[in-house]
Protein backbone atom coordinates (compact mmCIF):
# COMPACT_ATOMS: atom_id res chain seq x y z
CA UNK A 1 0.00 0.00 0.00
CA UNK A 2 1.41 3.34 -1.04
CA UNK A 3 1.47 5.96 1.70
CA UNK A 4 -1.16 8.71 1.62
CA UNK A 5 0.53 12.01 0.76
CA UNK A 6 1.30 14.28 3.68
CA UNK A 7 -1.30 17.06 3.96
CA UNK A 8 -0.82 18.10 7.57
CA UNK A 9 0.04 21.63 6.41
CA UNK A 10 -3.65 22.21 5.70
CA UNK A 11 -4.51 22.49 9.36
CA UNK A 12 -1.54 24.73 10.10
CA UNK A 13 -2.26 27.57 7.69
CA UNK A 14 -5.37 29.77 7.78
CA UNK A 15 -5.03 30.34 4.04
CA UNK A 16 -6.06 26.73 3.54
CA UNK A 17 -9.35 27.01 5.46
CA UNK A 18 -11.24 27.10 2.15
CA UNK A 19 -9.34 24.11 0.78
CA UNK A 20 -11.00 20.71 0.89
CA UNK A 21 -9.34 18.51 3.47
CA UNK A 22 -8.77 15.01 2.06
CA UNK A 23 -11.66 12.79 3.10
CA UNK A 24 -13.25 9.47 2.18
CA UNK A 25 -14.02 10.63 -1.36
CA UNK A 26 -10.34 11.50 -1.80
CA UNK A 27 -9.21 8.18 -0.38
CA UNK A 28 -11.45 6.04 -2.56
CA UNK A 29 -9.93 7.79 -5.59
CA UNK A 30 -6.43 7.08 -4.27
CA UNK A 31 -7.36 3.43 -3.80
CA UNK A 32 -8.75 3.21 -7.34
CA UNK A 33 -5.53 4.65 -8.73
CA UNK A 34 -3.43 2.24 -6.70
CA UNK A 35 -5.62 -0.65 -7.83
CA UNK A 36 -4.92 0.42 -11.43
CA UNK A 37 -1.24 1.16 -10.91
CA UNK A 38 -0.08 -1.13 -13.73
CA UNK A 39 -2.54 0.52 -16.08
CA UNK A 40 -1.56 4.12 -15.35
CA UNK A 41 2.11 3.98 -14.35
CA UNK A 42 3.40 4.98 -17.80
CA UNK A 43 1.35 8.16 -17.97
CA UNK A 44 3.30 11.13 -19.36
CA UNK A 45 0.77 13.89 -18.77
CA UNK A 46 -1.54 13.89 -15.76
CA UNK A 47 -4.20 16.59 -15.38
CA UNK A 48 -6.30 16.99 -12.25
CA UNK A 49 -9.38 19.22 -12.42
CA UNK A 50 -10.13 20.80 -9.07
CA UNK A 51 -6.99 19.69 -7.27
CA UNK A 52 -7.97 21.08 -3.86
CA UNK A 53 -5.17 20.12 -1.48
CA UNK A 54 -3.18 18.44 -4.25
CA UNK A 55 -3.35 15.11 -2.43
CA UNK A 56 -4.54 13.14 -5.46
CA UNK A 57 -1.95 14.52 -7.87
CA UNK A 58 0.81 13.93 -5.32
CA UNK A 59 -0.40 10.34 -4.98
CA UNK A 60 -0.46 9.88 -8.75
CA UNK A 61 3.13 11.07 -8.61
CA UNK A 62 4.07 8.06 -6.51
CA UNK A 63 2.61 5.72 -9.10
CA UNK A 64 3.81 7.43 -12.25
CA UNK A 65 7.12 8.76 -10.94
CA UNK A 66 8.31 12.19 -9.87
CA UNK A 67 10.29 12.85 -13.06
CA UNK A 68 8.50 10.66 -15.59
CA UNK A 69 5.24 12.53 -15.88
CA UNK A 70 4.07 16.13 -16.12
CA UNK A 71 1.57 16.89 -13.36
CA UNK A 72 -0.80 19.74 -14.18
CA UNK A 73 -3.74 20.80 -12.09
CA UNK A 74 -6.39 23.46 -12.02
CA UNK A 75 -8.55 24.91 -9.30
CA UNK A 76 -10.84 27.95 -9.07
CA UNK A 77 -9.58 28.70 -5.59
CA UNK A 78 -6.20 30.49 -5.45
CA UNK A 79 -5.58 29.08 -2.00
CA UNK A 80 -6.14 25.55 -3.27
CA UNK A 81 -3.57 26.18 -5.99
CA UNK A 82 -1.12 27.41 -3.33
CA UNK A 83 -1.90 24.38 -1.20
CA UNK A 84 -1.40 22.03 -4.16
CA UNK A 85 1.99 23.65 -4.69
CA UNK A 86 2.99 23.04 -1.08
CA UNK A 87 1.65 19.49 -1.09
CA UNK A 88 3.79 18.75 -4.13
CA UNK A 89 6.89 20.13 -2.44
CA UNK A 90 6.26 18.35 0.85
CA UNK A 91 5.78 15.05 -0.95
CA UNK A 92 8.61 15.56 -3.49
CA UNK A 93 6.39 15.44 -6.54
CA UNK A 94 6.71 18.47 -8.85
CA UNK A 95 3.16 19.73 -9.35
CA UNK A 96 2.11 22.58 -11.64
CA UNK A 97 -1.04 24.15 -10.24
CA UNK A 98 -2.96 26.76 -12.20
CA UNK A 99 -5.86 28.92 -11.02
CA UNK A 100 -8.43 28.26 -13.72
CA UNK A 101 -11.99 27.40 -14.55
CA UNK A 102 -11.97 23.67 -15.29
CA UNK A 103 -9.47 23.18 -18.14
CA UNK A 104 -10.00 26.37 -20.12
CA UNK A 105 -6.39 27.57 -20.51
CA UNK A 106 -5.04 24.10 -21.31
CA UNK A 107 -7.65 22.45 -23.54
CA UNK A 108 -6.35 23.80 -26.86
CA UNK A 109 -2.76 22.67 -26.29
CA UNK A 110 -3.64 19.40 -24.57
CA UNK A 111 -5.82 18.10 -27.38
CA UNK A 112 -5.66 14.27 -27.26
CA UNK A 113 -2.69 14.55 -24.91
CA UNK A 114 -3.76 13.70 -21.38
CA UNK A 115 -2.89 10.16 -20.29
CA UNK A 116 -4.38 10.47 -16.81
CA UNK A 117 -7.33 12.77 -16.16
CA UNK A 118 -8.61 13.08 -12.60
CA UNK A 119 -11.71 14.77 -11.23
CA UNK A 120 -13.22 14.69 -7.76
CA UNK A 121 -16.02 17.17 -8.38
CA UNK A 122 -18.40 19.00 -6.06
CA UNK A 123 -20.85 16.07 -6.22
CA UNK A 124 -23.23 16.79 -3.37
CA UNK A 125 -26.84 17.33 -4.37
CA UNK A 126 -27.93 20.83 -3.35
CA UNK A 127 -30.72 23.23 -4.21
CA UNK A 128 -29.71 25.46 -7.15
CA UNK A 129 -29.77 28.66 -5.15
CA UNK A 130 -27.67 27.04 -2.44
CA UNK A 131 -25.19 26.14 -5.13
CA UNK A 132 -25.05 29.65 -6.65
CA UNK A 133 -24.46 31.14 -3.24
CA UNK A 134 -21.76 28.59 -2.57
CA UNK A 135 -20.03 29.14 -5.91
CA UNK A 136 -20.04 32.89 -5.42
CA UNK A 137 -18.80 32.75 -1.86
CA UNK A 138 -15.48 31.26 -2.86
CA UNK A 139 -15.51 29.50 0.45
CA UNK A 140 -15.33 25.81 1.30
CA UNK A 141 -18.87 25.20 0.01
CA UNK A 142 -17.71 25.46 -3.59
CA UNK A 143 -15.79 22.27 -3.02
CA UNK A 144 -18.89 20.15 -2.55
CA UNK A 145 -22.07 21.95 -3.69
CA UNK A 146 -23.18 20.35 -6.93
CA UNK A 147 -26.72 21.56 -7.60
CA UNK A 148 -29.30 19.25 -9.19
CA UNK A 149 -28.35 15.59 -8.65
CA UNK A 150 -24.96 17.01 -7.65
CA UNK A 151 -24.06 17.13 -11.35
CA UNK A 152 -23.91 20.82 -12.29
CA UNK A 153 -20.12 21.13 -12.34
CA UNK A 154 -19.52 17.56 -13.49
CA UNK A 155 -21.81 18.11 -16.46
CA UNK A 156 -19.77 21.07 -17.60
CA UNK A 157 -16.88 18.66 -18.03
CA UNK A 158 -18.83 15.68 -19.38
CA UNK A 159 -21.31 17.49 -21.67
CA UNK A 160 -18.73 20.02 -22.77
CA UNK A 161 -16.87 17.33 -24.70
CA UNK A 162 -13.80 18.02 -22.62
CA UNK A 163 -12.98 14.42 -21.80
CA UNK A 164 -12.85 13.10 -25.34
CA UNK A 165 -10.98 16.23 -26.41
CA UNK A 166 -8.28 15.87 -23.77
CA UNK A 167 -7.72 12.14 -23.44
CA UNK A 168 -4.84 10.61 -25.36
CA UNK A 169 -5.46 7.41 -27.29
CA UNK A 170 -4.82 5.27 -24.23
CA UNK A 171 -5.78 7.98 -21.77
CA UNK A 172 -7.90 7.19 -18.72
CA UNK A 173 -10.32 9.43 -16.82
CA UNK A 174 -11.25 8.80 -13.19
CA UNK A 175 -14.36 10.47 -11.80
CA UNK A 176 -15.61 10.40 -8.21
CA UNK A 177 -19.38 10.03 -7.91
CA UNK A 178 -22.09 9.14 -5.42
CA UNK A 179 -25.30 7.23 -6.00
CA UNK A 180 -27.36 10.46 -6.28
CA UNK A 181 -25.29 11.42 -9.34
CA UNK A 182 -26.76 8.34 -11.07
CA UNK A 183 -23.46 6.74 -12.13
CA UNK A 184 -25.09 4.19 -14.42
CA UNK A 185 -26.75 7.06 -16.30
CA UNK A 186 -23.42 8.90 -16.52
CA UNK A 187 -21.84 5.82 -18.08
CA UNK A 188 -24.71 5.51 -20.58
CA UNK A 189 -24.51 9.18 -21.49
CA UNK A 190 -20.78 9.01 -22.17
CA UNK A 191 -21.05 6.22 -24.74
CA UNK A 192 -22.01 8.58 -27.59
CA UNK A 193 -18.89 10.58 -26.64
CA UNK A 194 -16.86 7.53 -27.58
CA UNK A 195 -16.00 6.74 -23.98
CA UNK A 196 -16.45 3.44 -22.19
CA UNK A 197 -17.09 3.75 -18.46
CA UNK A 198 -16.93 1.26 -15.66
CA UNK A 199 -17.45 1.51 -11.92
CA UNK A 200 -14.12 0.23 -10.63
CA UNK A 201 -14.54 0.80 -6.92
CA UNK A 202 -17.43 1.31 -4.53
CA UNK A 203 -17.42 2.21 -0.89
CA UNK A 204 -19.92 3.43 1.65
CA UNK A 205 -18.74 6.34 3.79
CA UNK A 206 -21.39 7.45 6.24
CA UNK A 207 -24.47 8.24 4.16
CA UNK A 208 -22.56 8.53 0.91
CA UNK A 209 -22.32 5.59 -1.47
CA UNK A 210 -19.08 6.54 -3.18
CA UNK A 211 -18.07 5.21 -6.56
CA UNK A 212 -15.14 5.66 -8.87
CA UNK A 213 -16.02 5.60 -12.55
CA UNK A 214 -13.17 4.96 -14.96
CA UNK A 215 -13.50 6.03 -18.60
CA UNK A 216 -11.33 5.17 -21.59
CA UNK A 217 -11.66 5.19 -25.35
CA UNK A 218 -11.75 1.39 -25.38
CA UNK A 219 -13.11 -1.25 -23.03
CA UNK A 220 -10.38 -2.22 -20.59
CA UNK A 221 -10.18 -5.93 -19.85
CA UNK A 222 -9.35 -6.45 -16.22
CA UNK B 1 6.42 28.19 -9.89
CA UNK B 2 5.51 28.60 -13.53
CA UNK B 3 7.78 26.41 -15.54
CA UNK B 4 8.17 26.86 -19.29
CA UNK B 5 6.88 23.33 -19.84
CA UNK B 6 3.56 24.57 -18.40
CA UNK B 7 3.59 27.99 -20.08
CA UNK B 8 4.14 26.24 -23.43
CA UNK B 9 0.74 24.58 -22.85
CA UNK B 10 -1.22 27.68 -21.81
CA UNK B 11 -3.44 29.66 -24.15
CA UNK B 12 -5.88 32.45 -23.41
CA UNK B 13 -9.24 31.07 -22.16
CA UNK B 14 -11.25 34.08 -23.36
CA UNK B 15 -14.18 33.42 -25.70
CA UNK B 16 -12.95 36.33 -27.81
CA UNK B 17 -9.80 34.40 -28.69
CA UNK B 18 -9.09 31.31 -30.73
CA UNK B 19 -6.06 29.05 -30.79
CA UNK B 20 -3.38 29.54 -32.12
CA UNK B 21 -3.79 33.33 -32.16
CA UNK B 22 -4.02 33.24 -28.34
CA UNK B 23 -0.71 31.40 -27.91
CA UNK B 24 1.92 31.72 -26.56
CA UNK B 25 1.20 34.11 -23.75
CA UNK B 26 3.92 36.78 -23.51
CA UNK B 27 5.74 37.25 -20.24
CA UNK B 28 5.54 40.76 -18.82
CA UNK B 29 6.90 42.47 -15.73
CA UNK B 30 8.61 39.34 -14.49
CA UNK B 31 10.14 40.39 -11.19
CA UNK B 32 11.17 37.03 -9.71
CA UNK B 33 12.66 34.10 -11.56
CA UNK B 34 14.24 31.15 -9.80
CA UNK B 35 16.51 28.59 -11.36
CA UNK B 36 15.92 25.34 -9.53
CA UNK B 37 18.15 22.36 -10.15
CA UNK B 38 15.92 19.44 -11.10
CA UNK B 39 16.63 15.74 -11.61
CA UNK B 40 17.28 14.96 -15.26
CA UNK B 41 15.07 12.33 -16.86
CA UNK B 42 16.19 12.03 -20.48
CA UNK B 43 13.33 9.73 -21.41
CA UNK B 44 10.72 12.15 -20.09
CA UNK B 45 12.07 15.02 -22.18
CA UNK B 46 12.29 12.86 -25.32
CA UNK B 47 8.71 11.69 -24.89
CA UNK B 48 7.52 15.26 -24.41
CA UNK B 49 9.09 16.50 -27.66
CA UNK B 50 6.04 15.98 -29.90
CA UNK B 51 4.02 18.23 -27.56
CA UNK B 52 6.41 21.16 -27.81
CA UNK B 53 5.74 24.28 -29.80
CA UNK B 54 9.38 25.08 -30.49
CA UNK B 55 9.17 28.67 -31.71
CA UNK B 56 6.83 29.61 -28.87
CA UNK B 57 9.15 27.99 -26.34
CA UNK B 58 12.20 29.76 -27.75
CA UNK B 59 10.40 33.11 -27.71
CA UNK B 60 9.16 32.62 -24.16
CA UNK B 61 12.58 31.49 -22.92
CA UNK B 62 14.13 34.58 -24.46
CA UNK B 63 11.58 36.75 -22.65
CA UNK B 64 13.01 35.27 -19.46
CA UNK B 65 16.58 35.91 -20.53
CA UNK B 66 17.48 32.45 -21.85
CA UNK B 67 18.69 32.09 -25.43
CA UNK B 68 20.12 28.56 -25.21
CA UNK B 69 17.68 26.96 -27.62
CA UNK B 70 18.73 26.78 -31.30
CA UNK B 71 16.62 28.73 -33.77
CA UNK B 72 16.03 25.67 -35.92
CA UNK B 73 13.96 23.08 -34.17
CA UNK B 74 15.21 19.49 -34.13
CA UNK B 75 12.89 16.88 -35.57
CA UNK B 76 10.41 16.68 -32.70
CA UNK B 77 8.63 13.71 -34.25
CA UNK B 78 11.83 11.63 -34.16
CA UNK B 79 12.69 11.81 -30.48
CA UNK B 80 15.54 9.32 -30.64
CA UNK B 81 17.39 11.41 -33.23
CA UNK B 82 17.65 14.53 -31.10
CA UNK B 83 21.18 14.94 -29.68
CA UNK B 84 21.46 14.54 -25.93
CA UNK B 85 22.97 18.04 -25.63
CA UNK B 86 19.73 19.49 -26.95
CA UNK B 87 17.76 17.27 -24.57
CA UNK B 88 19.82 18.60 -21.66
CA UNK B 89 19.22 22.17 -22.77
CA UNK B 90 15.52 21.47 -23.03
CA UNK B 91 15.53 19.98 -19.54
CA UNK B 92 17.00 23.19 -18.20
CA UNK B 93 14.72 25.49 -20.15
CA UNK B 94 11.51 23.53 -19.60
CA UNK B 95 11.88 22.53 -15.97
CA UNK B 96 14.54 24.54 -14.17
CA UNK B 97 13.59 28.14 -15.02
CA UNK B 98 10.67 29.02 -12.76
CA UNK B 99 8.72 32.28 -12.72
CA UNK B 100 7.53 33.28 -9.26
CA UNK B 101 6.11 36.76 -9.88
CA UNK B 102 5.12 38.52 -13.07
CA UNK B 103 2.38 38.22 -15.63
CA UNK B 104 1.52 36.77 -19.02
CA UNK B 105 -0.43 38.56 -21.75
CA UNK B 106 -2.58 37.17 -24.52
CA UNK B 107 -1.16 38.12 -27.94
CA UNK B 108 -4.69 38.38 -29.29
CA UNK B 109 -6.84 40.18 -26.70
CA UNK B 110 -4.03 41.53 -24.49
CA UNK B 111 -5.62 40.23 -21.31
CA UNK B 112 -3.06 40.14 -18.51
CA UNK B 113 -2.79 37.00 -16.37
CA UNK B 114 -0.95 37.55 -13.10
CA UNK B 115 1.61 35.10 -11.72
CA UNK B 116 1.91 35.45 -7.95
CA UNK B 117 3.95 33.21 -5.66
CA UNK B 118 4.53 30.93 -8.62
CA UNK B 119 0.85 30.39 -9.39
CA UNK B 120 -0.65 31.73 -12.63
CA UNK B 121 -4.20 33.07 -12.41
CA UNK B 122 -5.97 32.15 -15.63
CA UNK B 123 -9.43 33.33 -14.57
CA UNK B 124 -11.24 35.94 -16.63
CA UNK B 125 -13.86 38.51 -15.84
CA UNK B 126 -17.38 37.05 -16.04
CA UNK B 127 -18.14 38.31 -19.55
CA UNK B 128 -14.97 36.86 -21.00
CA UNK B 129 -15.53 33.32 -19.80
CA UNK B 130 -15.52 30.72 -22.57
CA UNK B 131 -18.92 28.99 -22.47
Amino acid sequence: MLPTPVTSHLSKNELYDSVYDPAEDTFILLDALEQDAQLIKDSRICLEIGSGSGCVSAFAGQICGSTSCLYLSTDLNPNAALCTDETGKVNNIPLNPIIADLTSPLASRLDKSVDLLLFNPPYVETAMDEMSVAQESGKIDTTWAGGEHGMTVTNRVLNGGLVEKLLSEKGIFYLVAIQQNKPEQIIQDMLPHGLHGKIVLKRRAGREHLQIIRFARTVIES
Amino acid sequence: MVRLITQNLLSCPSNACAYPANFPLSFRDVSTIEVVETDFNEDFIRRHLPKLEWNALRKSAAELGNTDLPEVSPDLSDAASVPVEVIKTLHHVLLEIQVQDGSMACPSCNHNFVIKDGIPNMLLAEHEVRK
